[in-house]
């Protein structure tokens, strides 16, 4: 198998309603080769419809499908191709583990000699050559799913489509069969979408994050590029926790820097997408990107410098996260914050609820975004 | 399963639960018992023991007759009976239409309605086709009159199976007519002998239909058993009884030991990961 450069997967305005309700609203995407591709979503967010469309099993209202260059928008499913892992794995119960990776192949017309090769080949990859002789009920949840893994690729796919594959197993295996899962990934250079609602996962394993919400694309990009620099409210939520601080912008800098100003006067110094003067934005101001300092008087606030007081803090184990409240007066014109803090916080200090902090950010760390309808 | 062990149950209830089993199958021994008679006439206890009523019953090609009718009605019936309750079932579990409920109702109807109505329905309707008499009348007659119980009985192992695992074969390269061979065709097997085994014992002694649709050469064993009573009673009929039960059970054990080799060969027990690490 080689690689190949270029889309494997282009989803060109993909549409999908069922009676008035649009569970896909223009979904336009693509996909390079060989890429990890996490499509991730809240339910209901389209997330599966879109997958089952790839998959050829709900045909699209309108739009396009292109696999390798192919349109595919009417290729009916056992002739796209592709390995699909279902969410409960969908193994066939009364046959045995070698019976359920033979079958695409016995499906293929291939011959019983070069099967019974290839599927050992394959269940040795996925460490079960041992188990060829079980039945699915006999194999525990990671079992199955290896089983599961094994017969969407044993036909060598271009691409392998997943539908929450380890959402029913614990936390620890999980998170096992996610390196593995990745690993098998690169080695046998498969083009994989995996459909999740765990940002987590998509954090683990994928190349490409797409995130979805109410039938759209939200915002496509790496993970990193998703959580460090969102382009919505709703991203800035969905991938790990943030601060959605309001204001408007009252100037910008040469340097992308916008000034944001509170209602309450306060300003905040934050990075710019495409927000302009005389906005109404708000800021994403990620927990583990404030900084906290123990105070004893009260020093004037400045931008991405203000006065609050510890409400809570919580020990999550390897850090603590505190509610801070800055802006006692009026509980009106209160902000609320998060911080999340190494255990021992940052200058070997740990606080308490009703310690006075000074909190402080990097301008770099704070995004400005457009202010979501509420 | 241990709480259930762990409960002692009142001798009152244990004594009442054998009486009940007693009432039962207490009739089953005495007509064995009777059918070997040595008597002329029927009478309890018989006075001694012979096979002259077993004689009477296989020797007379009348008889023989008439189980051959009844097996092949039996036979038909179940087979036609497995075809379209699985034919019904799929679409009513598995597709999505209106007006279902009541497509529902009307293949549930023979159920709800007496079998005598049904029957004689049928009656007119065979005459003015020329069909009565024929093995094939008695045939569709048991089929409708069984087909909502082996209906039901196949629409509920049908929703327990994943619609998924059709899916997921479709996925790896099986034809939508394939995948249902290949998949959902074995995984129904156990519901549709079930089915089927239930409709040929219902056909085995079923009477009303066959009275109506048979014909003097088509008089299966249960309503050649009714003519004979309502002449005369004599021991053979506790012969002709004997072989009906025989049947009965040896159905029974064949339908318990193919559904053993199901289970054992889909064993669904979920093994702890630790087990095999």
């Amino acid at each position: 198998m080689k690689a190949s450069a270029g889309n494997s997967i282009v989803l060109d305005n993909l549409w999908k309603t069922y009676g008035s309700f649009v569970a896909v609203g223009g979904v336009s995407l693509s996909i390079e080769a060989g890429k990890f591709c996490t499509i991730l979503g809240p339910s209901g967010s389209g997330k599966t419809t879109v997958l089952m469309m790839l998959a050829g099993f709900s045909e699209p209202l309108r739009g396009n499908i292109l696999i390798d260059g192919n349109d595919v928008t009417r290729l009916p499913p056992q002739k796209r191709n592709l390995g699909v892992v279902f969410q409960n794995y969908a193994l066939f119960p009364h046959m045995t583990v070698l019976g359920n990776v033979a079958f695409p192949l016995k499906m293929r017309g291939m011959n019983a000699a070069e099967i019974n090769l290839k599927c050992r080949q394959m269940l040795d990859v996925v460490e079960l050559g041992d188990f060829a002789g079980r039945y699915p009920g006999e194999l525990s949840g990671g079992q199955q799913q290896r089983v599961a893994l094994a017969r969407a690729l044993v036909f060598e796919p271009r691409v392998l489509l997943m539908d929450e594959p380890l959402g029913a197993l614990d936390k620890r295996l999980r998170a096992a069969l996610q390196v593995e899962l990745k690993e098998l990934q690169r080695r046998m250079n498969v083009t994989v979408v995996y459909v999740t609602h765990d940002q987590e996962e998509a954090l683990t394993m994928a190349d490409q994050v797409v995130i979805m919400n109410h039938g759209k694309i939200e915002q496509f990009g790496t993970a990193d590029d998703l959580y460090d620099r969102p382009t919505t409210e709703f991203v800035a939520g969905f991938m790990g926790d943030t601060n959605l601080i309001e204001g408007v912008v009252t100037a910008k800098g040469n340097d992308g820097v916008l000034r944001v100003e509170h209602p309450t006067g306060r300003t905040i110094l934050a990075q710019n997408n495409a927000s302009s003067v005389g906005d109404s934005v708000s800021v994403s101001l990620r927990p583990e990107c404030l900084a906290l300092e123990a105070r004893k008087d009260s020093p004037t606030e400045e931008a991405n410098g203000w006065n609050g007081r510890i409400v809570n803090a919580v020990s999550l184990g390897d850090a603590m996260r505190y509610t801070i409240v800055v802006g006692e007066n009026r509980p009106s014109l209160q902000i609320q914050l998060q911080a999340k803090l190494g255990r021992r916080g940052a200058h070997g200090h740990r606080f308490y609820p009703a310690d006075e902090v000074r909190l402080s950010w990097n301008a770099n760390d704070a995004r400005v975004l457009p202010r979501g309808k509420r | 399963m241990s709480i259930n062990a762990s409960i002692k149950p009142n001798p009152a209830v244990r004594v009442l639960a054998w009486c009940a089993i007693a009432f039962l199958i207490a009739p089953i021994p005495i007509i064995i018992l009777v059918s070997f008679s040595s008597a002329q006439y029927l009478t309890f206890p018989p006075p001694g023991l012979s096979l002259q009523w077993y004689e009477r019953f296989l020797g007379s090609s009348e008889w023989v007759q008439s189980i051959w009718i009844s097996l092949q009605v039996a036979v038909f019936s179940a087979i036609l009976t497995m075809v379209l309750a699985t034919m019904a079932a799929i679409p009513m579990v598995r597709a999505d239409f209106g007006r279902k409920s009541i497509i529902y109702a009307i293949l549930l109807a023979p159920m709800i309605i007496p079998v005598i109505i049904t029957a004689i329905a049928m009656y007119f309707v065979f005459a003015q086709a020329g069909l009565t008499g024929t093995v094939l009348a008695i045939t569709i007659g048991h089929t409708i009159v069984v087909l909502p119980i082996a209906f039901v009985v196949l629409s509920s192992t049908l929703q327990g199976l994943d619609p998924r695992l059709e899916r997921a074969a479709i996925s790896l390269g099986a034809t939508p007519l394939v995948a249902f061979y290949k998949i959902t065709l074995p995984l129904l097997a156990p519901g549709i002998l079930t089915a089927g085994l239930f409709a040929f014992l219902t056909s085995f002694d079923e009477l009303i239909i066959p009275l109506f649709l048979g014909g003097p050469t088509t008089q299966t064993l249960a309503v050649r058993i009714w003519n004979s009573v309502v002449m005369e009673i004599e021991p053979t009929i506790s012969a002709v009884a004997v072989f009906l039960i025989g049947t009965t059970v040896l159905v029974m054990v064949l339908a318990a030991l193919v559904s053993r080799a199901f289970q054992r060969k889909s064993s669904s027990s979920s093994h702890q990961e630790a087990s095999h690490a």
